[in-house]
């Protein structure tokens, strides 16, 4: 609820949550970035009992897609309890359906948007408008908010003008850049929202719910007859809308004083060059337009607020009628369309108008579209100059601006270094750190502290990073008298304080192109003070000296040492901030800074209070001025992003978009249809570990369980013949095989990537020997990096270039022989100690040269395939995964789409090869027919003669031997993998994971359960175990995991598993081997510690493990297979649960917060959570002992299970 | 029969007291141990290292959680009012003082001075009658004299002392080189008394596994005796309340325990093994005995084989079996 009379710092997401919360009954929710925070507000105040504006909690129910949460906004709607969502994006796209239902019965509702791209050439998670105009046919209002302040005002006259029209709404604003911009804002007082929504509005639309005491029928279905009258029928509410939204506007300006327009025009009154466009980017042509015209130019702009229903003469009427062009700029791409919706709308008004009687306009000016801020692109005053520009000379249709368009040749060029005076007297401020340095959650904080003890003008904008582990964050923060509309990044050579919170980005990151002169710079770095300069690049010492940067340091990882607050700078380099910057006095911020600490961590938290008040006092004593050199003396400068013999793309492209550079290829860059090659992580060096692990390799046993839990591919095992040691570098190891079946002289190394590895450390934990006289050393043992980066990078540099090993001679199904084989996914973003990527690695080792995937967005598409690189990669023959995601939803379709494509061309492979069998080798077809390819040697043969089918095919002519050539490929075995989360197996895609596993097609489905939705930010799946704390579950997740291998076991002939690798390693190998083997569809569920359980990953095994032994995560096997030898098909690989399912759940943060926060629900839950554990492991191990010997089938075996709970009572 | 004694300043009706243990935390239990006749409950320990890692654990994983991905800033809700260990402890403290007659005594085992001090606080403000501060400090650094390690029990008692107001006793270890004069400081900085000795977990190796793990086990009536020797020296010295614990296990136990000179005699493993009835048993044999060898009251037999009173004092400073040899004298007019 807003606090009344004063202002707040929060950022769209929550302006738009807060009203929302206060204003509706029922909330439907469903994660997806950049609006799942909204959600996650409105559940967190429910949860915490907070009430609406009629004194009741409202009810928050998260649903298991956008499409499942429209319809049950629908039957809310229906049933009369005033209903919200939030959403972006293709869950908007999900939820157009329900829309015209809504919309087409009159309801009043208010959808709010952070608005986002939709997937295409690719997926993107940030703003643009191309989601909301797929909805603007629904039916429903269209009223955009351009600021967080807009939001917050918008969303309530959304609200009011719904009930008062019936309309419903989509309220939306720019993912992202009004989303999460962090500003201050003038709140909206209780009695205001009071005032605005009309409680007979309420009550009228109370009345029209349905109701068997008032019985009604609503969704007929009509006829020819008398369907187009009906759908004319609500145009009266059209017409009277955009009055209502104007007159709702109007009392919002009487009670709060901020005046709103459907249209607002602002600039010169006789303007002769206009911009129109709605969202962020007006802010910034708003702050543009006001610096031209104070530079004697005549130009103005146009923001739509109402874009649906369009009320065309409002628009006309407040653009002057000096205007001679008009260029109108739409956030969002309709390729092959006569120019993008805001554009063709505006012409419309104009012709329409001027075919009309009495025009306004004598006649037509002229317009022009453009595209402008496409995934949050840039859209800076520099770029409105342009348009304006273009305007005035030869005004350009379908123009683009922001990007360089050398393909198509529609972009706009613009001068970068345009700045207006709006920034004048504001400080900016810019600060690189880690992720997981709390730079950003810091940086909040500093401007909540200022927003709230200066009447400044505060804003604040993150940028994130694709990657998890190692994430890059930099911090925009702007404070200033005046109101903030520059709605674009601090450019070069504006930064009043640049600060470097890492000193590794000193050789990644350019930070002193954006100081602006005589700006402070503060480094945390571990060196002394007097050898500060000579660890900075020469580029940046020569900009220190140019700019007469005035430099700091602070060694901020010694200071938390010494006080006691471990790895955690983000108080001590906020403190800095405060202490150097001059934002605040000195003394009030100090003060500030720790009223913030007490506030975040309260009275219990004193022990933390206290190091953090010992760490700022701390850090005011260390924080030293470095006296500038006046000459360069650095030898080394910013270092390349890539090696320089990388391939030509990678150095063209990837490389400029590691560097940070993106936004400056043009469009020729880029492949026009998304696709991009394999195997480019392995060029983005990114030196992560501080320890790395050595190899002992006398007491190693060669067991193969460092490369298999390696979560990033990044400890390696090969075999090799001793004679290729000849030109090895001095210190590489390897040590000749031990054990029987390997060649004479036969050599084994363990190997290291030094720059990949990320220093979890698993690789260590797993190692299962121990020196006999010393038991803290083991056969691979953490060490400190920097000694040994320039020897292992060498080693690894040989590793590399040995030959592999012949796969046909390895005994797979052991993990010694399976762990040589080439990982064919690595070094990705994922978190370190991540439990997902091991998984994927061994699929793509096993099956990696003959793999196609459908992978499922959420975290194992963004590590598997967010640019710049994928770790997905190829072996020495250039063969390895092909891969595509398509949707969140579609996953196990797009999978099993796969699958019939393939079959469906091996058929007419073998239809095409028995018809040319007169013109080809008849003992070659017959042997290509019936290959037997169940072994590493039978593909490999089959590949052989495929390749001789190939050659033969080359000199035949006709049209089937040039149709064969190209489907003879899938004559050799294709393995399909579906790969995916929880989120998507359990929720969203579960109805199509239904009917692939039910389509009997040979399809290998892995599921990576972490059991809660990761890449959004935790949110509850129905795979979220019961009494499990995740956002959406505040309270604990009342009921039990869904049981989806008891699901699939349902079906014939589906090969189903449940693993853990860190628990069993060998069973999860044989798993995957015997799943793959399967003809039939098989789904692996494979458990996945995760972040989001708050528990360190570094005991990623030992959670495996606890959760394996106490009974949560049963192992087991289900192989149909099996029922044809009469056997039973269900093996279970695990034993009883041996500790108390406390004992797991104790250790990790998901489970124990519930503790501190609902005691007597945690012991119920748990209560309830063993009998479930015991009970699932005894139906699993009835099941497992069942008699096969007869013809009996699973259902007769549960039906005789059933009979016999009848008869005993007890099952 | 008059089974009553004093403790810290407390009136107890008899002197068998239970000390910390899951019993003592339980309401259904506590009540059950007092209807079985315990003079007092001695609540499990507030153990300061808990509430720091507690509150390490909700700064990491709650806090601080945010990893720099755009789509995630966070994993967990944040928790806004929630209970924490050391607000339950107070709370439990709270509600066993609202339900029980027989005084409560608190206890508090930590490594820090400033956390002691407020925990103490905390622990008067809640309602305990008294505080058993149960300091245990493992003295790793090689630089540290056992000088030093000493004057960190005095210093944190004394830090402690000054700002509550309900009498303080400590729970020792036996690790001390001189333990009458480490007893006889901790009675000059205004320690209530002392209790001897603490058991504590101790590191154990796991042949399997090959690691160090902590472990407790139940106490034995054997290790009476090392306590009662202490008890009976201090007694001879110091005017400081006594409590033996760490296996008492019998009324004959506790018999010796009071012989030597204790106040009470506190029970735990043998509770636990026994239910809390077993208390009402060793009140009935310590009766019993009493009668038998006319005693009137507890306060007659308190410290009656004390080193001052004992029949053979020199007994308690014998340290070991070779010495008693040694002191065996020949008898007049034997040969050699």
């Amino acid at each position: 609820m807003p606090k009344e009379n004063s202002s707040i710092t929060i950022d769209g997401n929550q302006a738009a949550a807060s009203i929302a919360h206060l204003c509706n009954e029922v909330i439907a929710i469903y994660p997806i970035t950049p609006a799942s925070p909204m959600g996650e507000w409105a559940d967190e105040w429910s949860s915490r009992g907070q009430k609406n504006l009629w004194g009741t909690v409202p009810e928050v129910i998260e649903m298991q897609s956008e499409g499942g949460a429209a319809g049950a906004i629908h039957g809310a709607l229906q049933a009369g309890a005033l209903t919200t969502t939030f959403t972006a994006s293709q869950g908007l796209l999900l939820m157009l359906p329900n829309m015209y239902k809504i919309a087409g019965e009159l309801t009043p509702a208010v959808f709010h948007i952070a608005a986002r791209s939709l997937a295409c050439q690719a997926l993107s998670i940030f703003g643009d408008h191309s989601d909301v105009m797929s909805a603007r046919a629904t039916g429903f209002a269209m009223l955009a908010s351009n600021s967080p302040q807009e939001v917050l005002d918008m969303a309530l006259i959304a609200q009011a003008a719904s009930l008062q029209s019936r309309i419903p709404v989509l309220h939306f604003f720019d993912g992202f850049r009004t989303s999460h911009e962090l500003s201050r804002l003038d709140n909206i007082e209780l009695q205001t929202v009071r005032a605005m929504i009309n409680d007979d509005l309420v009550s009228e639309f109370r009345a029209r719910a349905l109701s068997p005491e008032i019985p009604v029928l609503r969704g007929s279905s009509q006829n020819p007859d008398v369907f187009f009258q009906a759908r004319e029928s609500v145009n009266p509410y059209y017409q009277k809308m955009p009055g209502i939204v104007q007159q709702v506007m109007d009392q919002f300006a009487s009670l709060s004083g901020r005046q709103y327009r459907l249209f607002e025009y602002l600039g010169h009154p006789q303007a002769e060059r206009i911009i129109i466009l709605m969202g962020s980017g007006a802010e910034t042509a708003h702050e543009t337009v006001e610096f031209l015209n104070s530079q004697g130019h005549k130009v103005g702009l146009l923001k739509v607020r109402l874009y649906r229903p369009l009320d065309v003469q409002s628009l006309l009427k407040v653009i002057p009628l000096s205007v001679k062009s008009i260029a109108v700029l739409d956030r969002t791409k309709e390729p092959g369309s006569a120019g993008e919706p805001l554009y063709k709308d505006v012409v419309t008004a104009f012709a329409e108008q001027l075919s009309g009687e009495n025009p306004l306009f004598e006649q037509m000016p002229k317009i022009v579209g453009g595209r402008y801020g496409l995934s949050s692109k840039e859209f800076t005053p520099g770029m409105v100059v342009s348009i304006f520009d273009m305007l005035s000379q030869q005004p350009k249709n379908n123009f683009t601006i922001g990007i360089h368009d050398d393909v198509s040749f529609s972009s706009l060029a613009w001068d970068d270094s345009f700045r207006t005076d709006a920034n004048k007297l504001t400080f900016q401020a810019m600060f690189y750190g880690l992720g997981s340095d709390g730079t950003v959650s810091a940086n909040k904080n500093s401007i909540k502290i200022i927003g709230e003890s200066t009447d400044l003008k505060a804003q604040g904008y993150f940028v994130y990073d694709s990657k998890k582990s190692g994430a890059v964050t930099v911090s925009h923060l702007r404070f200033g008298p005046s109101v903030i509309r520059s709605t674009y990044l601090i450019g070069n050579n504006d930064a009043n304080f640049v600060a470097c919170h890492q000193s590794v980005f000193l050789q990644r990151f350019n930070m002193l192109d954006k100081a602006s002169d005589n700006a402070v710079f503060l480094l945390n770095s571990a060196l002394p003070a007097d050898r500060v300069w000579g660890s900075l690049p020469a580029k940046m010492q020569q900009q220190c000296i140019d700019k007469k940067i005035q430099l700091y340091v602070i060694d901020a990882y010694d200071v938390a040492a010494k006080t006691g607050m471990g790895k955690r700078i983000n108080t001590i380099m906020q403190t800095c901030f405060f202490a150097i910057s001059g934002v605040l006095p000195q003394q009030q911020a100090i003060e500030s800074i720790k009223d913030a600490v007490v506030k975040s961590y309260g009275k219990r938290g004193q022990r933390i209070v206290d190091k953090n008040f010992k760490a700022i006092d701390e850090t005011l004593d260390c924080l030293q001025q470095v006296k500038l050199v006046d000459k360069v003396s650095s030898g080394f400068d910013i270092r390349l992003p890539v090696s320089a013999d990388a391939p030509h793309f990678v150095q063209q492209v990837t490389a400029q978009i590691i560097a940070g550079h993106g936004d400056s290829l043009p469009v020729s860059a880029f492949p026009a249809d998304g696709t991009y090659p394999t195997g480019t992580a392995s060029y983005e060096k990114r030196n992560l570990a501080l320890e790395i692990p050595v190899w002992e390799k006398e007491l190693c046993s060669q067991c193969g369980k460092c490369p298999l839990v390696c979560p990033h591919a990044a400890i390696r095992s090969k075999i090799f013949s001793e004679k290729e040691l000849t030109n090895a570098p001095q210190n590489f190891l390897s040590v000749p095989m031990k054990g029987k079946g390997f060649p004479e002289g036969a050599h084994i190394s363990y190997q290291v990537a030094p720059e990949d590895c990320t220093g979890c450390g698993l690789c260590v934990d797993i190692c299962p020997i121990r020196d006999k006289t010393n038991a803290s050393r083991k056969a691979l043992n953490m060490q400190p990096v920097k000694p040994l980066l320039e020897q292992e990078k060498e080693n690894w540099a040989f590793y590399l270039q040995l030959p592999d090993f012949d796969r046909a001679e390895l005994k797979t199904n052991t993990l010694k022989g399976a762990m040589v084989l080439q990982p064919l996914f690595e070094f990705s973003g994922a978190c370190s100690g991540c439990g997902e990527t091991p998984y994927i690695k061994l699929a793509s080792q096993l099956f990696g040269d003959r793999m196609l995937v459908a992978n499922a967005t959420g975290c194992s598409s963004i590590y598997g395939g967010n640019l710049p690189t994928t770790p997905w990669t190829k072996n020495a023959d250039g063969r390895g995964p092909a891969w595509n995601n398509s949707l969140f939803e579609d996953n196990a379709e797009f999978g099993l789409g796969m699958r019939v494509a393939a079959d469906k061309h091996k058929q007419q492979a073998i239809e095409l090869l028995q018809g040319l069998r007169a013109q080809l080798d008849s003992d070659l077809v017959d042997s290509i027919i019936n290959a037997d390819e169940s072994s590493e040697a039978g593909i490999s043969e089959q590949r052989v003669r495929v390749k001789s089918l190939n050659a033969k095919l080359a000199v035949l002519k006709s049209a089937e031997a040039k149709l064969l050539s190209q489907l003879s490929q899938y004559l050799c075995r294709l393995s399909v993998w579906i790969i995916g989360g929880d989120g998507w197996a359990y929720d969203i895609g579960y109805g199509g994971l239904d009917h692939v596993l039910a389509s009997g097609r040979n399809v290998n489905i892995l599921v990576l359960d972490t059991e809660v939705y990761s890449n959004t930010g935790g949110q509850t799946s129905k795979a979220t175990p019961r009494g499990a704390v995740a956002k959406f579950s505040s309270g604990g997740k009342p009921t039990a995991k869904k049981d989806l291998a008891l699901l699939a076991m349902d079906y014939e002939n589906v090969y189903v598993a449940h693993v853990a690798y860190g628990a069993k390693d060998v069973q999860t190998l044989h798993t995957f081997i015997e799943a793959e083997a399967h003809d039939g569809p098989s789904i692996i569920i494979a458990y996945s510690p995760c972040i989001a359980h708050g528990v360190d990953l570094s005991n990623n095994h030992r959670q495996q493990q606890l959760a394996v032994n106490s009974g949560h995560w049963p192992l087991f096997r289900f192989d149909p297979g099996k029922i044809k030898q009469g056997q039973n098909p269900l093996q279970l690989d695990s034993k009883k649960p041996a500790i108390a399912y406390r004992d797991y759940i104790m250790t990790e943060t998901r489970f124990n917060m519930l503790w501190h926060t609902h005691p007597q629900n945690a012991e119920k839950f748990l209560q309830q959570a063993q009998q479930e554990v015991d009970h699932r492991y005894h139906y699993y191990q009835q099941l497992s002992e069942l008699d096969w010997d007869d013809q009996t089938t699973l259902k007769s075996a549960r039906s005789r299970l059933g009979e016999a709970k009848e008869t005993t009572g007890d099952v | 029969m008059d089974l009553s004694t004093q403790y810290l300043g407390l009136a107890l009706k008899n002197p068998i007291v239970a000390s910390s243990s899951p019993l003592t935390w339980e309401l259904d239990s506590a009540l059950a141990l007092q209807q079985a006749g315990a003079a007092a409950l001695i609540m499990p320990s507030l153990f300061e290292e808990q509430i720091e890692h507690e509150q390490a654990q909700l700064d990491r994983f709650i806090h601080q959680q945010s990893i720099g991905h755009s789509e995630t800033d966070s994993f967990h809700p944040q928790l806004n009012d929630y209970m924490d260990y050391q607000n339950k402890y107070l709370n439990r403290l709270k509600l066993l003082k609202s339900e029980l007659d027989i005084p409560l005594i608190a206890s508090l085992n930590g490594i820090s001075e400033g956390g002691w001090v407020q925990n103490a606080q905390e622990l008067e403000e809640a309602g305990a009658d008294a505080l058993e501060l149960n300091i245990y400090y493992v003295a790793a650094n090689p630089s540290e004299t056992s000088q030093q390690v000493e004057q960190r029990y005095i210093d944190v008692f004394s830090a402690i002392k000054q700002r509550i107001n309900i009498p303080v006793g400590v729970k020792l270890t036996h690790q001390f080189s001189s333990i009458i004069s480490m007893v006889k400081q901790l009675e000059q900085a205004g320690a209530a008394g002392v209790s001897l000795f603490n058991r504590f977990y101790q590191p154990d190796i796991d042949l399997e596994t090959l690691q160090i793990v902590p472990r407790l086990e139940l106490s034995r009536s054997s290790e009476t005796l090392l306590r009662i020797r202490w008890i009976a020296m201090l007694r001879s010295h110091l005017q400081l309340s006594l409590a033996i614990t760490g296996g008492m296990h019998t009324a004959e136990d506790s018999i010796k325990g009071l012989l030597a000179g204790a106040d009470i005699t506190c029970m735990c493993s043998a509770l636990i093994e026994n239910g809390p009835q077993h208390i009402s048993r060793v009140l009935e044999q310590m009766s019993l005995w009493m009668m038998d060898k006319e005693y009137e009251s507890v306060q007659q037999l308190k410290g009656s084989l004390s080193y001052q009173h004992a029949i053979n004092p020199a007994a308690y400073e014998r340290a070991n079996y070779l010495e008693i040899l040694d002191n065996c004298s020949s008898a007049s007019g034997v040969l050699v």
